[in-house]
């Protein structure tokens, strides 16, 4: 055998959306349904090929030993379709797949943490819910209970730690894992940001190790610094694959050729930031420049203009509206709110409304994207969030002075300085 | 270790080969069950006597006082203790387990192992309770001056009997439980009616044979006689009833065992 460890042959999943959707169907309904003709042909028409999906599609491809591949992809590729399968959760409908070595899955860290047992009890059940033996987590309790920093907590029921502490013990747990294979999901983004970083460290580590790891995540700076190669799936389908840079520039441009028009795809929507999708949806977002038109290009320091076209759907006591600004590679630059201008949170009944906000741009020269959501102040929950409304380029030449970008002021925006005249010191 | 993944056909017996691999998850997730049943509740471990002692007296008022049911010449109260004991942890082991998978679904959507552990451990962890509420039927006897008989050796047999038709029943219903959530609301009738087609507030004696024996397509006769015999020396040795019992009970822990495996798979889809 060479160094293949995974090796997939036309892997398949298909989901009946009769069986996604109702989540689950009573003993009545299977009745009725068995009894009954006219649901008889009902069912007949009902089973026909638009009532399935395949969640996945054709995958073939092969891990070497050691290799750090990266799975990317909007929500409902197939990514953790992907995963499940491979860690067994759940089996394909089509095709094989051969693993040599031993697997463990972090879909999610703190699974089957119970909230009445001590730090560590759950540690070590944890411990064993992702595969690892009693000894192995003994000898490395020392370890997982250092990384989290919860020394002083570790007899506690966890019911009592802060979210932040239990964050970190999951993580710690997961962390300590050592198998050959590892199958991660999008586990990175928690905690505070020291966390994260040491997280990150940490899964650097793993993966210089010489381990083999598959990574899903929806960050492509963590792809872009942990993997070595990388997938890009859309509709359960492989679409590229290779080298790590070149399917993440193909893939953030994939999203340039659909942020032409301004509407906003249901695909951009974030579900996972939304617990309440039923008062707010944003449905249009257009840029435009100084002059009012429509555009993605803009001048250095030229302002711009963002109209916001949202739809009211039950009245709302207290909503905010937000646009986030982020670079290529997911890093938040800056957030603002509508009420950052002094004005009152949204109390507006049922309806279509809009907003503009006018940006002054300090952005250096670059690719840049626009976000867009929504949040209640009041309860707290997200009620729209669009990571990815618009992405708009900023170039190098001033639009009225036509002065450049001088290259030597680096990093993503331009800071408001004030020089003072230079002194003479060197007599005082 | 090698591993393919492919569609499976028919039966696979994936779950069963790899449940040594993860004796240790089998343990921390029967311990957590144990050491969190009772957490947050006043009276704890109490529990585990004060459900079927109250049983006993409610039955002893009932049925031995007003009904005058007859107990094999045994004091009514420890005649229907002794069944009640082996009783209570079979319809614990029964509700726990048939629950069991559809409260551990963000453990099956999330990671694999062989899915069996999870009712396996929900019936296992009933030991415990059943040996408290034990320790208070072997008090009970003493102070009823009720001594065991030799038979008592054949105990462990019979509260196996009572695990492996816990077990088979509980498969069954947690595989149906997944897709199916009527179960939940059918398991607590279920067990009510179980309660009174099974001879713990009377004796299976009042029966003539060969329907007394035939009696024992119950399993729970069988587990609940036994006791009676092996601790209160009751008369008639209940062997064939015994016999019965453990075929039909071996029959539902295979079945069980079958369709659990055949559901399996689609666990993480469905629940």
């Amino acid at each position: 055998m060479s160094n293949t460890v995974i090796k997939l042959k036309n892997l398949g999943k298909r989901y009946f959306i009769g069986s996604l959707k109702p989540r689950y169907k009573t003993l009545r309904d299977t009745i009725t349904e068995s009894l009954s003709i006219f649901n008889n042909i009902k069912k007949k028409t009902n089973n026909s090929k638009n009532e399935s999906i395949w969640a996945l599609k054709n995958i073939s491809f092969e891990i070497n030993k050691g290799d750090v591949l990266g799975i990317i992809g909007r929500n409902g590729a197939g990514k953790s379709t992907l995963l499940k399968i491979l860690s067994r959760i759940t089996e394909p409908t089509v095709g094989y797949a051969e693993i040599e070595g031993r697997v463990s899955s972090l879909l999610e860290i703190g699974i089957g943490f119970h909230p009445e047992l001590t730090g560590r009890e759950n540690i070590f059940l944890n411990g064993a819910i992702l595969g690892m033996k009693k000894n192995e987590i003994k000898s490395k309790f020392d370890e997982i209970v250092d990384f989290a920093e919860i020394e002083r907590f570790i007899d506690t029921p966890v019911k009592y730690y802060s979210s932040g502490m239990y964050v970190r013990l999951a993580f710690a747990v997961a962390a300590h894992l050592e198998t050959d294979i590892l199958l991660v999901d999008e586990i990175l983004s928690v905690g505070d940001e020291a966390f994260q970083k040491k997280c990150l460290g940490k899964m650097q580590e793993v993966a210089g190790g010489g381990r083999t790891v598959l990574f899903v995540s929806h960050n492509m700076r963590t792809v872009g610094t942990l993997c070595n190669s990388c997938i890009r799936l859309e509709k359960g389908e492989i679409v590229d694959i290779g080298n790590t840079r070149d399917v993440i520039n193909n893939y953030l441009k994939s999203f340039e050729i659909s942020s032409e028009e301004d509407f906003i795809s249901e695909n951009k929507r974030i579900n996972e930031y939304i617990q309440n999708d039923k008062v707010l949806r944003i449905t249009r977002v257009s840029l435009k420049n100084s002059k009012g038109e429509k555009t993605k290009n803009l001048f250095f320091k030229e302002p711009f203009f963002l109209t916001i076209i949202f739809q009211i759907m039950q009245s709302t006591e207290g909503a905010r509206i937000g646009i986030d600004l982020y670079t290529m590679d997911g890093v938040r630059i800056s957030t603002s709110h509508h009420t950052d201008s002094g004005l009152e949170p949204l109390r507006l009944s049922e309806g279509f409304y809009s907003i503009q906000v006018k940006v002054k741009n300090n952005l250096n020269p670059g690719d840049y994207v626009l976000g867009v959501g929504a949040h209640d102040i009041k309860t707290k929950l997200g009620l729209e969030h669009i990571p990815r409304a618009i992405l708009f380029s900023v170039n190098e030449f001033s639009n009225e002075t036509h002065e450049m970008h001088d290259a030597w002021n680096a990093g993503y925006v331009q800071m408001e300085t004030q020089w003072s005249e230079i002194k003479n010191i060197s007599d005082s | 270790m090698h591993t393919i993944i492919k569609p499976s056909k028919g039966f696979n017996f994936y779950g069963f080969k790899y449940l040594w691999d993860y004796r240790d998850l089998f343990y921390f997730l029967t311990m957590r069950d144990i050491k969190v049943r009772y957490k947050q509740t006043i009276l704890g471990g109490l529990w585990a006597i004060i459900q079927p002692f109250f049983t006993m007296v409610v039955f002893s008022l009932f049925f031995g006082k007003l009904a005058k049911v007859p107990s094999d010449g045994i004091p009514y109260p420890i005649f229907s203790f002794a069944a009640l004991v082996p009783w209570t942890f079979f319809a614990q082991g029964l509700t726990n387990s048939s629950n069991s998978l559809v409260g551990s679904a963000n453990l099956i959507t999330k990671v694999y192992f062989p899915r069996i552990i999870i009712p396996l451990s929900s019936v296992v962890s009933g030991i415990l309770d059943f040996i408290i509420a034990f320790t208070v039927l072997i008090g009970m006897m003493i102070f009823y001056g009720i001594y065991p008989t030799i038979n008592i050796i054949w105990l462990p047999f019979l509260l196996l009997l009572a695990f492996i038709t816990a077990l088979g029943v509980g498969m069954w219903f947690s595989a149906l439980n997944v897709e199916y959530r009527d179960v939940r609301y059918v398991v607590p009738f279920l067990i009510q009616i179980w309660l009174f087609a099974t001879p713990i507030a009377y004796p299976s004696s009042l029966l003539s044979e060969p329907w007394r024996t035939l009696y024992g397509i119950n399993p729970m006769v069988g587990v609940v006689e036994g006791f009676r015999w092996a601790l209160l020396g009751t008369e008639t040795a209940p062997g064939p009833i015994i016999i019965v019992s453990s075929l039909i009970s071996f029959f539902i822990l295979i079945t069980g065992a079958l369709y659990f495996n055949r559901m399996e798979r689609t666990f993480a889809d469905v629940v």
